[in-house]
């Protein structure tokens, strides 16, 4: 009973959404940028690290159609690998961010007293720190390395999730449902995973999705100053690094992979918006 | 309201002292010797560990915490390990250099932002309204370096009107703070249009209107302040993102600012200046969110009335006592 | 006291959404005479607000739209002035009052301002002379003019709504809207409120539209009772010749679903069912489905509008034959 309300609930999210031709258009860039991480392999045209020097800052060619960098690799299959750096580093760190923040949140706001208190004065310490300069600065300090610069991300980004989730715990708390499981004498625990959560998860999907467009985009930002994926392995931002030095000359180099960044970004924060939409359309202008 | 910001200032001492144990901690349980990274990898042994000795580093976490503590309570943020100079006077040369760049980008965007942003909500649902939304989508959406290197390549290399690098006058200035309103921008101008739209569905905006006012006198002054309130609190945040960014954009267009510092002091694990950075720029930051906190007490009544209720019934009184004497009179 | 001062001819209004249109007036015929109180009595979501916005043109932007009719408001019509001109009308001939006092100020503002930005808007006079007639004003509606430079949040309901209504008074107005004034107050306050705007109304010699679904309130204080439903009226006269004789099967519908106290039935009488939805309208009469005397000829085309006394319309063509 209770599985088929949910499914419910999704599908008449799914059908609002589905009214909003740019979000649908937003999802199928998502999908397509994870279906070639996925089979890199198999449509890269050439080994991602495969060195040429004839080849060397070459234009487009049948061969190479986006033409190749300083070291003559390929810049398209250098491209097509570095989605699943960016992907990971969103996506992942997002994952990482958004669990411990609900986790964060939603203690704080069902116990409350001094549980709360501790854990928002704990945030405040944390959001005292500019994002991005926790986020370098961890990374930075844990070493670079596409693993780090993931943990530096995540940990970076939970405040925003765990104030989030809190409030919407709060809301929730009151409900007559959380009073009802509290009467039959349910665990806290069990009351948290199984109430609470799913109940307030609402706010938070939105959150998520455009979580993953910025982390992505920060993610961009730590390899572009070395602190995150490490070469050979192709990833966006190191790439925009790397064709710095032949700016002048070529800056076509810089110009994909900053528009590869850019669409995906664009992409998860549309579907944000229409997601936000989808889930309350009252909120829609 | 005094009474207000001495009471937030105090609150800040808790949360500067809990940022520089943290980032203490950090540094220690993380792998990487400072003393062999000052004195590079032909040292022996002993060297480093004599200098481990002479900068303290072998003594317990606590008594470390405790003297930067004492220390920066005299002002001093210890010697940078690579340039052995006083942290503090290093970063009060910089300091302007990275204010000018917050500053100049934060107002740019703020200059730029709320005009776009009320500007799409008064033309809601027109191609007018659709571009701007759609350009600051785009903007956002855009790595704020790649978009610096694309400016340098254009406005410095292409067209040669603007220097690379550098901030020997006002023109170097240009690139830089362009960079980082970019995103900015846009943040405002959608965070501006939604709260504007907002705003104009409150019932007092047709309370307005049903009085005869103009539109103009009802989309600026009605609507336009209260839907200044949010955007005011968005710009305490856009400080903090400026800050962040300005790691980046100092590096680019090097600018011999804190952010510069603090990425050489981080490439180079030269924790006393790791350690001051972080703490010297989130104190700025909390700085500055108090000023827009003050700011947005004074224009939101609601939050004023707190801590100014007395005076602002005295007036009251005042003015109704004139008018008396007027009619009386 | 027979002079016409605003009349309604066909009025049709629509919301145009993503999804739909809604039909939210339609057809509407309504006369308020100099001096008279006309209570605009329905449920919820019947039009009645739409009615009201729509003669003074602040009907929400993008989707309204008033599709046809005639707003003649000392015989010119409202609807084809020009935004600029309509602004003159606005808060100076007809004023407005709103259902939720909470929000209707504009909370970063203080009430003495608000009140002196439509005095001033309205009439050549110095800043000061603005200020100087809102205190008067705030005087007249029981708040002490010390409290001028509040906001409305150091306000209670009664007071904002006292506020609004020194506000909607204050160019003394020829036609006042008064949109349930008093539904979002406390039933005490709600008394007080309705006795100051009675008296302040043979003050001014005011005509007021009073919109409420509080019969109770209609008896005390209107004149005239015009009855919506699903964007129509269905019944309109005098109080008192509704209140006896009542024609309408919706009309005598909301009295049955009043308590009274001399009754020795036990239980109250709703009308079934719901409005029908204003996207999709029925093609006979709206009331059919409820409709407790409903005949197969009510459902195939609207009903006309029949005269069952001077005065005193009903929208039903069952009453016609009881008539002929």
């Amino acid at each position: 009973m209770r599985k088929k309300r949910k499914q419910s609930r999704l599908l008449e999210v799914w059908h609002q959404l589905k009214k909003n031709k740019v979000a649908v258009v937003a999802l199928f860039v998502l999908v397509l940028l994870f279906l070639v991480a996925i089979f890199a392999p198999y449509l890269a045209p050439h080994p991602y690290e495969k060195q040429n020097s004839k080849l060397a800052n070459a234009g487009p060619s049948r061969e190479h159609p986006l033409g190749n960098d300083r070291l003559g690799r390929d810049i398209l299959s250098r491209l097509i690998y570095g989605t699943r750096q960016s992907l990971q580093m969103g996506i992942v760190s997002v994952a990482i961010a958004a669990a411990i923040g609900i986790l964060l949140g939603s203690v704080a706001g069902y116990y409350g007293g001094w549980v709360d208190n501790l854990s928002m004065r704990l945030l405040d310490i944390y959001q005292a720190v500019p994002m991005f300069l926790l986020s370098v600065s961890l990374a930075a300090i844990l070493g670079p390395s596409l693993r780090n610069a993931i943990i530096a991300l995540g940990i970076g980004t939970v405040p925003g999730y765990a104030r989030i989730m809190r409030a919407s715990v709060l809301t929730v708390r009151e409900k007559e449902y959380v009073e009802a499981a509290r009467a039959i004498n349910a665990s806290d625990i069990r009351i948290i995973f199984k109430y609470i959560i799913p109940n307030s998860i609402g706010p938070l999907i939105v959150q998520i999705t455009m979580g993953v467009g910025s982390c992505i985009l920060a993610g961009s930002a730590l390899s572009f100053i070395g602190l995150g994926v490490q070469p050979p392995v192709p990833e966006w931002g190191a790439m925009i690094s790397d064709a710095r030095r032949v700016m002048r000359e070529h800056p076509t180099h810089a110009l994909y992979p900053g528009l590869c960044v850019m669409i995906s970004v664009l992409a998860c924060n549309l579907l944000g918006d229409g997601l936000r939409d989808a889930l309350d359309p009252r909120l829609k202008n | 309201m005094v009474r207000f910001i001495i009471k937030r200032l105090l609150m800040l001492i808790p949360v500067m002292l809990g940022i520089s144990l943290v980032v203490l901690i950090l540094i220690d349980v993380t792998p990487g010797d400072p003393a062999r990274m000052m004195i590079g990898a032909q040292a022996t042994q002993e060297q480093v560990e004599a200098l481990r000795e002479e900068l303290g580093l072998n003594d317990p976490l606590p008594i470390r915490y405790g003297r930067f503590i004492w220390q920066l309570l005299h002002g001093d943020l210890g010697t940078s390990l690579m340039t052995k100079r006083p942290v503090a006077t290093e970063m009060w040369e910089r300091f302007p250099y990275t204010l000018t760049l917050v500053v100049l980008g934060t107002t740019l965007s703020v200059i730029l932002g709320i005009p776009i942003g009320i500007y799409a909500a008064v033309h809601q649902r027109t191609w007018k309204d659709n571009t701007a939304i759609f350009l600051s989508l785009i903007s956002v959406s855009m790595p704020s370096f790649w978009f610096a290197l694309l400016l340098i390549r254009f406005f410095g290399v292409y067209l040669g009107w603007l220097p690379i690098s550098g901030v020997d006058d006002w023109k170097g200035w240009v690139l830089p703070s362009g960079a980082m309103a970019l995103g900015l921008t846009a943040l405002i101008a959608r965070q501006m249009r939604s709260d504007m739209l907002e705003v104009l569905r409150q019932d007092y905006i047709t309370t307005a209107r049903a009085k005869g006012l103009t539109e103009g006198r009802v989309v600026y002054r009605h609507a336009l302040k209260n839907a200044m309130i949010p955007v005011i609190m968005v710009i305490g945040g856009i400080f903090g993102v400026m800050l962040g960014g300005s790691l980046i954009t100092e590096v680019i267009y090097s600018i011999p600012g804190l952010g510069q510092y603090i990425m050489t002091g981080l490439y180079n694990r030269d924790y006393p200046v790791i350690q001051s950075g972080v703490l010297i720029v989130s104190a700025l930051f909390a700085v500055i969110i108090l000023i827009v906190d003050v700011i947005f007490a004074l224009v939101d009544p609601r939050i004023r009335s707190q801590y100014t209720r007395k005076e602002k019934r005295k007036a009251g009184r005042q003015l109704a006592k004139e008018t008396k004497t007027v009619e009386t009179s | 006291m027979d002079e016409k001062l605003l009349e309604i001819r066909n009025l049709a209004v629509e919301y145009h959404t993503d999804e739909a249109v809604v039909y939210a007036v339609n057809n509407v015929n309504l006369t308020v005479k100099k001096g008279e109180t006309i209570g605009l009595v329905g449920e919820t979501g019947a039009g009645k607000t739409t009615i009201a916005r729509s003669i003074l043109r602040i009907l929400p932007p993008p989707t309204a739209r008033i599709v046809s009719g005639e707003i003649l408001f000392n015989s010119t019509d409202l609807l084809k002035l020009s935004e600029k001109e309509m602004q003159k009308v606005r808060g100076n001939k007809i004023a407005m009052i709103f259902q939720d006092p909470m929000t209707a100020l504009n909370p970063i503002e203080t009430v003495g301002f608000q009140i002196a930005e439509a005095i001033q808007r309205h009439n050549k006079i110095t800043h000061f002379e603005a200020e100087k007639r809102a205190c008067d004003m705030l005087e007249m509606v029981g708040i002490p003019m010390e409290r001028y430079s509040e906001y409305p949040h150091q306000f209670s309901g009664g007071m904002k709504q006292r506020v609004v209504i020194a506000m909607a008074l204050s160019c003394n107005p020829e036609l006042l809207l008064a949109d349930e004034p008093t539904t979002a107050l406390d039933v005490t306050i709600q008394a007080q409120v309705l006795d100051m705007m009675e008296s302040l109304k043979k003050r001014l010699g005011t005509s007021v539209v009073l919109i409420t679904h509080d019969l109770g309130v209609v008896a005390d204080t209107c004149d005239s009772v015009a009855v919506v439903y699903a964007g129509e009226i269905v019944e309109r006269g005098t109080v008192e010749h509704i209140f006896d004789f009542a024609a309408h099967p919706y009309t005598l519908g909301l009295f049955g679903s009043l308590p009274q106290l001399d009754s020795k039935e036990r239980r109250l009488k709703p009308i079934k069912g719901m409005m029908p939805d204003p996207t999709n309208l029925p093609p006979g009469c709206r009331f059919y489905e409820r409709c407790p005397e409903a005949i197969k000829e009510c459902a195939e085309a609207p009903p006309p509008d029949v005269e069952v006394a001077p005065g005193h319309t009903v929208k039903c063509i069952r009453v016609k034959g009881d008539a002929a």
